[in-house]
């Protein structure tokens, strides 16, 4: 069903990373995947996957949910994993048939591509596990609010960004009852050849555009009705404060990414 | 005769084996005879959609089955279809559906993805429009340039040209005026009677319920809580009441009666009132 879909849903809580100031998350994460692109050997690996599987442990994120979100990376990681497996050239050839070669560089390469590949978009997950999409596009207005200088409409692209997210699970209800109608009208998804369904995804597309136009219709009035009119002289209910916790939270960061670099340059 | 649907320990489960895992349906069994006319009342939440969705396999039951003229729908996929077209299901809001360029095309979708010839589809969709007050004018005009009212008559239209034997609308009249409700239900009955139908209503009008209904189910906590004739599911008002569900306004007036002490059955229709009070004064109301 189109329902089990994640999309990086927040999953509300109260841990210490569900308090964490949204900018402080979002300069976290960078930090986090710098270092992960930084860390070549395996004990670099390591000290990255301690620190991802601690946070995921103080979230207290089922790891079933985010086992299911990580589904859809199936095909990009092994199309990563073979192309690794066959490009890394060395020494040690494990296998050589017709222009086949896989060597123990190669089968190395690939692992570790999986894994900062999987680490990385956990990361991610947490973010997005951990925040609810207003807090983010509030963090994210404000980190960006010093390219308003160069004019650029930050306070617009934020409200645009969240008000898209909050649509994504209604549009996926919507979808979902108007296959479901359609269905019940005899209308076929699944069989046919790919002109034929596509052809026959035209009853659920047209409704579904009138519905979102309408919806969009509605919300503009609303938010005119209240005297929405952008960015200018806006204040905030929630005010975005670092706290001590964010103080921590830079610390490790900090610490996180000195150690990396310093086991980089052994080449662990 | 035997009965055209037969609902047997029925069960669903929402999202199983996740930590949103939902039982919306719990041991559900009934049957449904030829030309029925069944309401079904139950709270928001109660397991009503998703009852009504596993009547023609949109739903598969998690356990238990759904049969039809003793056939159970989810025996092959040539089965399973064909349950789709013999029971029509209008779904809440259904003019939201609509997307065909004419009012004509969009009722000719499910004939046509029965794969009938052309001049069957014609004339289901003419009868089907004749049936829900649509003029010829108006199968030629776009859907979107309707109004409300009519647009949820095209989309039921849309159902009743399939032709179905069982006849499933939920709450067809929400969102209508009195004048625009009356209109529908209307529709549903000349159906019914034109095609001996079976019709099932999900609705929180009481009155309506009370009014067209010779059955009524109310499901609550995703459970068949009772199963009966409106007399015999009003009678236990106060029940109902319990289970957060609304009762016939006249029902209401004959509880208070009740418990201020006038020696009075709940009754459900005004006729009952009338002849109740009637017998109250000794037959002497002139009503």
């Amino acid at each position: 069903m189109l329902k089990d879909i994640t999309l990086g849903q927040y999953f509300p809580g109260n841990s210490v990373i569900h308090r964490l100031d949204p900018r402080t998350k979002l300069i976290m994460l960078i930090v986090y995947i710098v270092a992960l692109f930084m860390a070549v050997g395996w004990i670099g690996y390591s000290v990255m996957f301690l620190f991802l599987a601690g946070c995921i442990a103080v979230s207290r994120i089922p790891l079933k949910s985010i086992v299911r979100g990580m589904k859809p990376m199936v095909i990009i990681l092994l199309f990563t994993a073979i192309l690794n497996l066959l490009m890394t050239p060395g020494d040690t050839v494990l296998v050589k048939f017709w222009i086949i070669t896989i060597t123990l560089e190669g089968v190395l390469r690939a692992v570790q591509m999986m894994i900062r590949i999987l680490m990385l978009v956990t990361g991610t997950f947490l973010l997005t596990y951990t925040t609810s999409p207003i807090a983010l596009t509030d963090g994210l207005e404000s980190l960006l609010s010093p390219l308003k200088k160069i004019k650029l409409p930050v306070h617009e692209l934020a409200m645009m960004m969240c008000i898209a997210l909050r649509f994504i699970p209604t549009l996926i209800e919507e979808t979902d009852k108007i296959m479901s109608a359609q269905k019940a009208r005899g209308a076929d998804f699944e069989n046919g050849n790919l002109m034929q369904r596509v052809k026959a995804l035209v009853p659920i597309l047209i409704p579904l555009f009138i519905s979102a136009f309408r919806r969009a219709d509605e919300l503009a009035t609303a938010m005119e009705c209240r005297c929405y009119h952008g960015g200018e002289g806006r204040t905030k209910m929630k005010l975005l404060r670092y706290k001590r916790i964010d103080f921590g939270a830079f610390c490790v960061g900090v610490i996180l990414l000195a150690g990396i670099i310093t086991l980089a340059t052994f080449g662990l | 005769m035997a009965p055209i649907l037969q609902i047997k320990n029925l069960s669903h489960l929402y999202s199983a084996g996740t930590p949103f895992e939902h039982k919306a349906l719990d041991q559900v069994s009934f049957s449904v005879e030829r030309g029925e006319f069944i309401g079904i009342i139950g709270h928001t939440g109660s397991g009503k959609s998703t009852l009504m969705q596993h009547m023609n396999g949109l739903l598969k039951p998690t356990s238990g089955s759904v049969e039809l003229d003793g056939v159970d729908i989810w025996k092959d996929k040539k089965t399973t279809r064909q349950a789709r077209f013999r029971v029509g299901l209008v779904f809440q809001y259904p003019e939201y559906q609509l997307f065909e360029e004419t009012v004509y095309k969009d009722i000719a979708f499910g004939p046509k993805n029965m794969g009938l010839k052309a001049e069957e589809i014609d004339r289901r969709v003419r009868e089907a429009a004749g049936f829900v007050g649509l003029t010829e004018e108006q199968l030629k005009v776009s859907p979107f340039d309707l109004s409300g009212g009519q647009k949820r008559r095209v989309a039921i239209a849309g159902v009743i040209a399939m032709e179905p034997e069982v006849l499933i609308l939920d709450e067809p009249t929400a969102g209508l005026d009195p004048v625009g409700r009356e209109g529908i239900l209307e529709n549903i009955q000349a159906y019914r009677k034109a095609k001996n139908a079976t019709i099932m209503m999900v609705s929180h009008s009481m009155s309506d319920v009370a009014r067209l209904t010779e059955r009524l189910l109310v499901m609550n906590n995703s459970r068949l809580a009772m199963d009966g004739t409106p007399d015999e599911v009003f009678r236990r008002a106060e029940e109902l009441v319990h289970m957060g569900l609304d009762i016939p306004d006249v029902t209401r007036v004959f509880l208070r009666l009740k418990k201020m002490g006038l020696p009075v059955e709940p009754v459900y229709s005004i006729q009952q009132a009338v002849d109740a009070l009637k017998k109250l004064k000794g037959g002497n109301v002139h009503a």
